[in-house]
């Protein structure tokens, strides 16, 4: 059977699957090929991306309503060099996260490029965009580890360029290097690990990989473990390994930043999972504790310092380390209650954080095109600068509002549903043990509780400062709204964001197949009440939420307000009046809270963690309650940078001064290397 | 029939609620040696309100115009979601006491977004403040209502309710007792009662809640001091049900309805004598001393939690 014929008699996920890698394939050909007409390049790339998209997610939901398809290779041309390609419900649940943020991005994209025209090269924008969703997708399916680290490379690589689009800045030039060093020390721990397990399976393929933690010796399996979290922490930003997230995020395109912490970071996550449920088998409990910790740290400090910032879209990206925390939560509860014996469980918290993963995607996808809006828009994303959007951009300050609810989990939007979900996982966690470690979860949850009011504080600020009360600079005066491709982009998250928090039961139903093929049971059927309504947390009485139920609850109630106005205060006259001004001229922006002041309380509160700098000068005259100009400037401790890698950053340099003797520039010398290492190498055969 | 529970308990929520407000007012004034206005005047209050116009600032923007309605009908949702007088309670199957926590906090969202809409520096420090003792409350709120949801092994209220009704010989335990105690510091700062803050001030450095609807006037106000009411009434309703269901009625019979509305009077009586006598006896806290506060709050549900463990 000729190869060709063989993929035409392939099951139709395959063939949408293929469509969907060739679609991102030719977007980055025609994104190169027209490089010189800009409009042209990119209307047909991000609309190539787009469909891709599109098909990604009908392939993956039928992969997921299917279960496990047999493994199949890619180009079946290709003998030399494996390209397994599977797709298993884990990977099919990632595919379709990454497909539906391809889909939203790539349709805001057109809009959003079209201020790059005749500044900067659209085509690379668009063609790199490609090849990261190519590779991204491929790292999601790839069953064989040398074909993953290939294509994790390409990721990584790719997101370097995009991240270091507008490199004539010399910050981006800078965060770029970060993300491209951090990165490959990842990837470097990753090898380390795939050989480790190589070591013992004696094949690359992951079918061989597949709960091979029960024949590695405990240090083996640890050092696997920590390797791989290591290497997959970098991608997702873990804290302390998160240092080039709040800078690389920042900088990129809008549109990048949004694929880069919507979707880049869940492979970090992907990988966690694969490894640690798929290959390392039932783990001990203090894997899952150590996850449980890593997650509350990341969460916590996440939000705490996502609390401070100014600029926008810094903001979000310490928000993406809080919510990576959460999922973090999830995994380690999932980890621990898989270790105490307890599968049904560990289910329920596996599904939480595989919930928050794709409610992420959406909700922060949705926010990064916000951001990326009002700085199309206003041309800073200096939160101190803007103000009044609302008036001007009132789209685009509806779906940011409509993100920031989904963020703060607050119902009946998406990430309430997994927010209770892990809120759920960690209460019936308590009583799945009568050890004192059973202590954790609770206090996770309340960490999870603080970290969760602790967002809705930072998101008042962020959607209260940026988009209401008075412009704070011209700027934002004249800010222009966001062009409609842009609007649409956006208003596909925020329907995601709506679709998932109010019916939880589809996506349920689909995560059953990754329950059943990572720990060997299916919930959706205990979980789901009412119809399809109501969620339970594995049975009525132990809980239950229906999102649906409240917002039509909430709109059965509306007429009791509303009616009481029209009964009693219809016929009142109803002023608009300026407000007021302390008695002075008039109302001016300088009087408004700025975001600065308003996070400065809970600065003051968590001193101990931000460990705040500040200073003050003033200019007076005659008495110092007369001042002419005063100069403030407050500042945090960037704790990890300075206690962590500047120390390591010091270490690694001061070594390789030493080490640079060797070099030392003559021939001689280098051949005189060469044929000791040759001798030693020889003798040591030798003696094997 | 299903309607009656949800009308029952609606009418009994949006009565109490500001009566309750009255009744620690109308003490409050007792103990300071003063008259004071009658039980009754919240609800003059909210009546005149809701008849009259309002003023909105020309700054606003259409959010200022529903977070009345959104804090309002959040609150009245939260309190037909939590047993009353009897454990029927009417949307037990919408949510327990997670989604709770989380609709209060939305409510709370939004007044602090409505609150820096009309540019007005006092918005914004009322805002900010609120968020603030929020975030650290919230922890505590949670903490010491796990130890309760754990004990029982549900979040569904009413589940918990039956569950402690049935061991009554845990109201005196340790985990009890420093839960309980926690949940009232809490209740303390949610409601914005001294020591955390004033609620009958318009002293301008040292108000919270104030200071966020100060531009709020006519049935807007009357809506959101409706709601702070509700919020209020459901949490000492929290408070003194799930710690303490002595009298709720577990059956939706006139009888046992009689019953657990005397019990509920007797306990919210009792709850808020001890509100009017933290505000009568303490001065306000200046706002860097609240989270202390708070963190003791929390620190008490943490034993709470670990009190198996040590006890």
């Amino acid at each position: 059977m000729s190869p060709l014929t063989r993929m035409a008699s392939e099951p139709i996920v395959f063939l949408l699957f293929r469509s969907c890698l060739l679609a991102y394939v030719i977007g980055a050909v025609l994104a190169l090929a027209f490089t010189r007409q800009q409009r042209l390049a990119n209307t047909l790339s991000f609309s190539s991306s787009c469909l891709g998209g599109l098909a990604g997610i009908v392939a993956s939901s039928l992969c997921l309503q299917q279960g496990a398809s047999p493994a199949f290779d890619l180009l079946p041309l290709a003998t030399v060099f494996p390209f397994a390609v599977k797709l298993d419900p884990l990977g099919a649940f990632f595919v379709l996260l990454i497909s539906l943020a391809a889909v939203a991005i790539s349709i805001y994209s057109i809009g959003y490029a079209a201020h790059y025209y005749a500044v900067k090269n659209v085509g690379a924008l668009a063609a790199f965009f490609n090849l990261l969703l190519l590779a991204n997708t491929l790292v999601f399916c790839a069953s064989h580890a040398v074909f993953f680290l290939v294509v994790w490379e390409v990721m990584a690589l790719a997101a370097f360029v995009l991240v270091s689009f507008e490199h004539e800045d010399p910050k981006t030039r800078q965060a770029g290097m970060l993300f491209f060093v951090m990165s490959h020390i990842g990837t470097g721990c990753l090898i380390l690990g795939y050989l480790l397990l190589y070591q013992s399976a004696g094949s690359f393929r992951f079918e061989d990989f597949h709960l091979l933690g029960t024949q590695l010796s405990p240090l083996q399996r640890n050092t696997a473990f920590f390797l791989f979290l290591a290497g997959f922490g970098v991608k997702a930003g873990i804290i302390p390994l998160h240092v080039w997230l709040p800078e690389a995020h920042p900088v990129a395109p809008s549109n990048v930043s949004a694929l880069m912490s919507g979707v880049l970071l869940k492979s970090g996550i992907y990988g966690l999972l694969r490894v640690l449920l798929d290959f390392l088998g039932t783990p001990p409990a203090w894997w899952g504790i150590t996850l449980l910790v890593l997650g509350s740290v990341s969460a916590l400090l996440g939000v705490l310092y996502a609390l401070v910032q100014k600029d926008l879209k810094r903001l979000l990206a310490f928000s993406s380390l809080e919510n990576i925390g959460i999922i973090l939560m999830g995994m380690g509860a999932s980890l621990m209650l898989s270790s105490f014996g307890q599968p049904v469980l560990a289910a329920l918290a596996l599904v939480a954080a595989l919930y928050h993963t794709l409610n992420h995607a959406c909700f922060k996808g949705l926010l990064f095109l916000g951001a990326g809006a009002v700085l199309n828009g206003t041309h800073t994303k200096d939160i101190e600068k803007l103000g009044g959007l609302i008036r001007r951009m009132p789209k685009t300050a509806f779906l940011f509002l409509l993100g920031a609810i989904a963020l703060c989990g607050f119902p009946p939007l998406n990430g309430f549903v997994s927010e209770w979900l892990t809120y759920q996982a960690l209460l019936q966690g308590f009583s799945a043990t009568e050890r004192l470690v059973r202590l954790n979860f609770p206090i996770a949850g309340a960490l999870l509780a603080l970290t969760g009011a602790l967002a809705a504080a930072c998101f008042v600020k962020a959607v209260g400062i940026t988009f209401l009360s008075l412009p704070r600079s011209p700027q934002a005066e004249r800010a222009q709204e966001a062009s409609p491709s842009m609007v649409v982009g956006m208003g596909l998250f925020g329907l995601a964001c709506i679709f998932l928090g109010l019916f939880p039961q589809v996506l349920l139903r689909l995560m059953d197949p990754i329950t059943q093929q990572l720990l060997g049971t299916s919930i959706s059927p205990q979980l789901i009440a009412g119809n399809g309504w109501v969620v339970t947390a594995l049975g009525a009485s132990e809980g239950s939420i229906s999102t649906v139920g409240m917002l039509s609850f909430f709109l059965v109630l509306l007429p009791l307000p509303a009616g009481l106005w029209w009964l009693w205060a219809r016929k009142e006259k109803s002023v608009v009046d300026e407000t007021w001004d302390c008695g002075l001229d008039r109302l001016t922006p300088q009087m408004e809270y700025t975001g600065t002041a308003y996070s400065k309380p809970l600065q003051m509160v968590f001193r101990a963690i931000y460990r705040p700098r500040r200073q003050v000068q003033a200019d007076f005259a005659v008495s110092r309650y007369f001042t002419q100009s005063i100069r403030f400037q407050s500042q945090i401790e960037p704790t990890f940078e300075k206690w962590l890698y500047r120390p390591v950053n010091h270490a690694v340099l001061r070594l390789s001064r030493r080490i640079r003797l060797l070099q030392a520039g003559s021939l001689s010398a280098y051949l005189f290397y060469i044929f000791v290492t040759l001798l030693t190498l020889l003798l040591w055969e030798r003696t094997r | 029939m299903t309607l009656l529970p949800i009308l029952l308990q609606m009418v009994l929520a949006l009565a109490l609620a500001p009566l309750v407000n009255g009744f620690i007012r109308k003490c409050k004034a007792l103990l300071q040696n003063r008259r004071g206005p009658g039980i009754l005047q919240p609800c003059y209050d909210l009546f005149k309100l809701l008849r009259k116009g309002t003023v909105v600032s020309q700054h606003a923007s259409w959010i200022f115009r529903v977070t009345p309605y959104i804090s309002f009908l959040t609150a009245l949702m939260v309190a037909l979601m939590i047993p009353m007088i009897t454990t029927v309670v009417p949307l037990s199957l919408f949510g327990g006491v997670i989604a709770v926590v989380y609709l209060l906090a939305l409510g709370r969202f939004f007044v602090a977004l409505a609150a820096l809409d009309t540019a007005s520096a006092f918005g914004g420090m009322g805002s900010s403040r609120e968020m603030t003792v929020a975030a650290i409350a919230e922890p505590a709120m949670m903490l010491s209502i796990f130890s309760v949801a754990i004990t029982a092994g549900s979040t569904n209220l009413s589940q918990v309710v039956q569950t402690t009704l049935q061991h009554q010989e845990q109201f005196l335990s340790p985990a009890h007792i420093l839960a309980f105690a926690a949940m009232f510091i809490v209740l303390i700062a949610e409601t914005g009662r001294i020591p955390v803050d004033n609620p009958a001030t318009h002293l301008e450095l040292t108000m919270i809640h104030e200071a966020m609807i100060l531009e709020y006037s006519g049935h807007y106000l009357a809506l959101i001091e409706w709601g702070v009411a509700l919020k209020q009434l459901v949490l000492m309703t929290l408070l003194v049900n799930i710690f303490f269901p002595v009298g709720v009625g577990s059956a939706f019979t006139a009888a046992s309805l009689a019953t657990g509305l005397a019990a509920f009077l007797a306990k919210l009586l009792v709850l808020a004598l001890a509100v009017v006598l933290v505000e009568t006896s303490n001065a306000k806290l200046r706002l860097f001393r609240v989270p202390e506060l708070l963190s003791v709050a929390f620190i008490l549900a943490l034993l709470a939690l670990a009190s198996p463990f040590i006890f």
